[in-house]
């Protein structure tokens, strides 16, 4: 017999409604999972007590014949959600000892819809990095390693690198990620996992902990296609607390999920076909593009013109409006303070925010404060602003060629801890082909596409319309079947 | 342009973030660095475009004028570094 | 209307003078969450999560503000603006909970208005317009406490988040009178609306004082910028101390510094504020929290249906069809509850608002009601300390009492002693006329007999009189009345006493 923690979201959920097994079961050996995988570094705070619980309300609920849409499936919940008295410090010193007294939208709709949580998942600080390395409780390791045997530890990517090495090394079914500028794709590709970032509005952002409000937005990450669409139909829906969210209701991605593609136009932008890309990375997007093709679609080529500017569009508002919304960590209502001897107040707050920030964090509210400051206002946020508004526009024009864009999720595979942490740009350019979908709203897919020489994953993004999440979903479902992954990584720890 | 110390420590105390005068010599050439990047958004021809205001089409959507909310002061205070008599004590501020 | 100016030793000065008058809009809820308005609440009782700026927490606009801003637009006769936004104004303070101020830089809901002011309201030729510039919604700061405790503040977070309307003039006005009369005028306006309760003890309502000055018709100078005065009184001396001491400090060669002051209440002194004269820079950008806000038709015109006659029209409605006299009308209308309580005290007078012919019976009634709420009613409200929304009298018993007046059931004289118990009884007037036999007399038999009486217990009076001192008519007058118990018909009384004495 398989082990349960071999189990995904949808074989969890049959599994407990036809009594294959009990949810007490399944949300025991995950939990003794979470601990056995202590070295990876993934959770922040283990709650088994809530994943136990939620069980057994799943186990009475089966005997009284109200299972719940996620009735006895354990997720693990990114820490940049806030948990009702659960610690919450989206990765940040400055959070030390912050247990909210309320519950993030998302993670409430997980939790009505009968899902327990396992814990909560370590992230780069306030979701600002690539590699988790920025996390102030440590970097998350990958549980994948190179084939030349060095060993060297890896990064799962970032933000939601705690999520993406629960989800591969089967600490959890299913975990919730939230993508700013990639942070729920870059991270799935680089450990062989599926997760999705819907168009903006479709997840509400209430009791998220905010990092950039126009681009921020929840997403699931799960093992495969179909465990993404049931998870995310859980986490999203109408939020009147959150002015920006989508008054829609959700539809039924799973039910509807189909792998039958043909017709379908893919578009291939050719804005990205970069330079110092490896080569393996265009050898899987081509194997990308021939299944799309077996699978019956119409391979499109497209432009996406203003691409290349994306990435220095995104760190320009991504910044600014993050350096407004990390103002409220000051020391006053919540967290750390720190109060200089014979210091006033100004002291206690530049102590409070040197101390409690980290490195990146302070880097990308210096150049956030910069580009707002006086008289440079126009010539960046305003001109990013605009910049954004023919991203935006591109992709418009895009889709009355093409249904849905198909390209690589990430410029590489996983790298060494360590490697990139002294260079920012060589940093920021991971996330080079997810920042665009994000600048316009835009539902994205990473699914895991194939490996490279090194026997790590690679993944590869779809891009839909707005609101499209279904053709995303579709499309992703096919290129899952064709490309057969099944790959995982090895417990080495 | 070019962002020098006395910048970055301008930058810094608008964003109440205590510098030390290695981290300034450290941050300079950085901010630089990643400003002289982001430059390259000037060369974009944007003649007659709209900055973005929504991401997603949508409308703002208001609220009813009802009192929803309040009465939880041991919520809003629970997590003060220092709270006394239900208020939020900071150091002394001299106006 | 003469110029106010500050006369210098170098000749005379100019004063240049704008507000910014931050009025608490009326709402039950703040401006982007749940929590309630209400003044005087235990500290930090009336705070939501968003207004803790707990993380992860959003703004959700309240309609109410919305309207109340844009009908106090409509009211100002300003243009509105279909689309505006929502801006992050940055900065550090215990009070600023998020760090930024919701606020309206770029894009206010409302544009360019006007009010006309009246700086002596007994001059219809003191009229005066004064430019709007703008109004945006934007949020009110929590409150800190330095007095209780000897190393901390205390932050409460009643106030933040509640809305305020910041109301922008143009520089268009030129004396400490032209401020204190926009002010004024500006606070009925926002009453009569309902937008704001223009309480201003209470914080209500506030101003930021903008004060330079120049040679008249000279370039403006520089000006400084008193923060937060929150009186009429306080708005008009510091506009005198700041012109002054301006006038002082060019004079003496030095230069006025674009700063930031205070004003001391006590000492009646603006100071400045070096303590937060470090660089100020915003950064402003729109709050990405919140769409555009867009105003539809349909909003616009249940705005514009909503609003009241205002207090200009009213006055002028008072003046052409009520015939009242300019004064009246100008101190009827400049409190809204005053031209309320006056309107009802004209519906039971059976006087309607509708035009009516000049010097009809309805104008005349409408005049003596007018008289007396001004003089009988306002005087007594006076001494009594209080306003006329608790008045011990209401509407309906000032228009029986002044009926009783007309039909000549009372004197003038009778009427006041009636009025005197009202106020202290809370009685009926016909009830007092009634039980304590009030009603005025013109039988002219009683009277010639009370004549007859006086005259006889004063003969010497009555030669005096006849030899031509015409002063004694008075002293007979009086002693009539008295005899009468004040009751007599006082016309009736000076008819007959000119006959009987010949
Ligand atoms: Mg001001
Ligand atoms: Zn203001």
């Amino acid at each position: 017999m398989t082990s349960l923690t071999d189990l995904g979201i949808a074989q969890i959920r049959d599994g407990v409604r036809g009594g294959a097994f009990s949810a007490r079961e399944v949300a025991e050996a995950y939990v003794a999972a979470v601990e056995k995988g202590r070295a990876l570094n993934a959770f922040t705070v283990e709650t088994p007590d809530h994943a136990l619980a939620a069980a057994d309300a799943a186990d009475a609920a089966r005997t009284s014949g109200d299972l719940k849409p996620l009735s006895g499936v354990p997720l693990g919940i990114k820490d940049l959600f806030a948990t009702k008295g659960v610690p919450t410090t989206a990765g940040s010193r400055i959070l030390t000892g912050f247990r909210p007294p309320y519950e993030s939208t998302v993670s409430a709709n997980l939790f009505a819809a009968g899902a327990g949580m396992l814990g909560k998942l370590n992230m780069d600080e306030f979701a600002m990095g690539s590699s988790n390395e920025t996390s102030a409780w440590g970097p998350v390791i990958s549980p994948w390693r190179r084939r030349d045997g060095g060993n060297a530890a890896l990064t799962p990517g970032g933000s939601s690198g705690g999520s993406a090495t629960a989800v591969a090394a089967r600490l959890a079914p299913g975990v919730t990620g939230t993508d700013t500028g990639g942070s729920i794709r870059q991270p799935a590709a680089f450990t062989g996992i599926a997760g999705v970032k819907p168009t903006y509005g479709r997840c509400s952002r209430w009791g998220i902990v905010a990092f950039a409000s126009s681009l921020d937005q929840a997403g699931p990450m799960a093992r495969d296609v179909r465990d993404c669409a049931i998870l995310l139909a859980a986490m999203a829906g109408f939020d009147p607390k959150d002015s920006t969210s989508l008054d829609l209701k959700v539809p039924k991605w799973e039910a509807n999920l189909s792998s039958d593609i043909r017709g379908r136009r893919i578009g291939i932008p050719r804005e990205y076909r970069i330079d110092g890309v490896p080569a393996e990375i265009d050898r899987v997007w081509e194997q990308g593009i021939q299944r799309m093709r077996d699978a019956g679609a119409e391979i499109v080529q497209v432009s996406l013109p203003h691409t290349k500017y994306a990435l220095p569009t995104y760190y320009i508002i991504a910044p600014a409006e993050a350096s407004s919304n990390l103002a409220r960590y000051d020391g006053v209502r919540y967290g750390r303070r720190v109060q200089p001897a014979q210091g006033g107040l100004t002291d206690m707050y530049e102590a409070t925010r040197a101390e409690g920030f980290g490195a990146e964090v302070k880097r990308r509210i210096m150049i956030g404060t910069y580009v707002l400051s006086a008289g440079f206002y126009d010539a960046y946020f305003n001109q990013a602003q605009k910049v954004r508004a023919l991203i935006a526009r591109d992709f418009e024009r895009v889709w009355e060629s093409c249904d849905l864009i198909l390209t690589p999720t990430a410029p590489s595979a996983a790298f060494a801890l360590g490697d990139k942490a002294n260079d920012p740009i060589a940093m920021y350019l991971n996330d080079v082909f997810a920042v665009p979908a994000s600048l316009a709203g835009l539902p994205a897919i990473s699914v895991p596409a194939g490996l490279d020489d090194q026997g790590l994953p690679l993944g590869l993004q779809l891009v839909g319309r707005a609101l499209d999440e279904q053709g995303v979903l579709d499309a992703a479902l096919a290129l899952e079947e064709r490309a057969g992954f099944t790959a995982r990584a090895e417990a080495w720890w | 342009m070019s962002v020098d110390a006395a910048t970055v420590r301008h930058i810094a105390r608008l964003a109440r973030i205590a510098v030390s005068d290695a981290e300034v010599e450290a941050l300079a050439p950085e901010l630089n660095n990643i400003l002289g990047w982001i430059e390259q958004l000037q060369e974009v021809d944007v003649a007659g475009v709209e900055p973005m205001n929504a991401v997603i089409p949508n409308h703002l959507r208001l609220r009813d004028d009802m009192v929803t909310d309040g009465g939880i002061r041991d919520d809003v205070l629970a997590n003060a570094p220092a709270a006394e008599h239900g208020f939020f004590a900071v150091p002394k501020v001299i106006e | 209307m003469s110029s106010y100016r500050i006369h210098g030793a170098t000749g005379e000065w100019e004063v240049v003078i704008g507000l910014e008058v931050h009025a608490q809009v009326a709402s039950s809820a703040k401006l982007f969450s749940g929590a309630a308005t209400a003044f005087g609440a235990e500290p930090n009782t009336q705070v939501s999560l968003v207004d803790a700026a707990m993380p992860g927490m959003l703004p959700v606009p309240n309609r109410l503000c919305l309207v109340q801003a844009v009908r106090t637009g409509m009211a100002l006769e300003a243009r509105i603006n279909p689309w505006s936004r929502f801006d992050r104004k940055n900065y550090f303070y215990p009070d600023l909970p998020q760090g930024y101020q919701i606020s309206q830089l770029y894009h206010p809901i409302v544009g360019e208005g006007e009010i006309e002011i009246l700086v002596d309201e007994k001059d219809e030729g003191s009229a005066k317009r004064v430019g709007i510039e703008r109004i945006h919604l934007e949020q009110d700061a929590g409150k800190l406490m330095h007095d209780q405790h000897p190393n901390f503040s205390y932050v409460d977070l009643n106030r933040s988040g509640v809305a305020l309307m910041e109301i922008v003039s143009r520089p268009d006005m030129r004396s400490p009178e032209e401020a204190g009369a926009y002010v004024r005028k500006l606070r009925s306006i926002l009453r009569y609306v309902g937008s704001c309760d223009g309480n201003m003890e209470q914080g209500s309502m506030r101003a930021d004082v903008n004060v330079s000055v120049r040679k008249p018709g000279g370039a403006l100078g520089t000006r400084t910028e008193t923060k937060n005065v929150n009186s009429v009184r306080f708005i008009m001396a510091a506009i005198e101390y700041e012109a002054n001491r301006q006038v002082e400090m060019l004079e003496s060669g030095g230069r006025i510094v674009q700063e930031t002051r205070l004003f001391d209440p006590d000492k009646s002194e603006t100071r400045s504020l070096r303590s937060k004269e470090e660089a100020h820079d915003y950064r402003y950008f729109p709050d990405p929290d919140l769409l555009p806000v867009e105003l539809d038709e349909a909003f616009l015109a249940d705005c514009r249906a909503s609003l009241p006659e205002l207090p200009d029209a009213k006055r002028r409605r008072y003046e052409q069809a009520l015939g009242l006299p300019a004064y009246n009308a100008s101190v009827l209308t400049a409190e809204v509850e005053t031209a309320r309580w006056f309107e009802a005290l004209l519906t039971d007078l059976g006087v309607h608002g509708s035009p009516a012919t000049p010097s009809s019976p309805e104008q005349e009634l409408a005049r003596r009601a007018s008289n007396w709420v001004i003089s009988d009613l306002f005087g007594a409200l006076n001494r009594l300390g209080r306003t006329i929304e608790d008045s011990p009298v209401g509407p309906a018993q000032g228009a029986e009492l002044l009926r009783l007046i007309a039909d000549g059931t009372l004197s003038g004289t009778l009427g006041k002693q009636v009025f005197e118990i009202m106020l202290e009884t809370g009685q009926d007037p016909a009830r007092i006329v009634e039980e304590r036999g009030l009603r005025q007399t013109s039988d002219t038999g009683a009277i010639e007999t009370a004549i007859a009486e006086v005259m006889a217990a004063n003969p010497d009076k009555v030669a005096e009189y006849r030899s031509g001192k015409d002063k004694l008519f008075g002293f007979f007058v009086g002693q009539v009345m008295k005899a009468m118990q004040g009751k007599a018909n006082p016309q009736v009384v000076n008819e007959l006493l000119k006959k009987a004495l010949g």
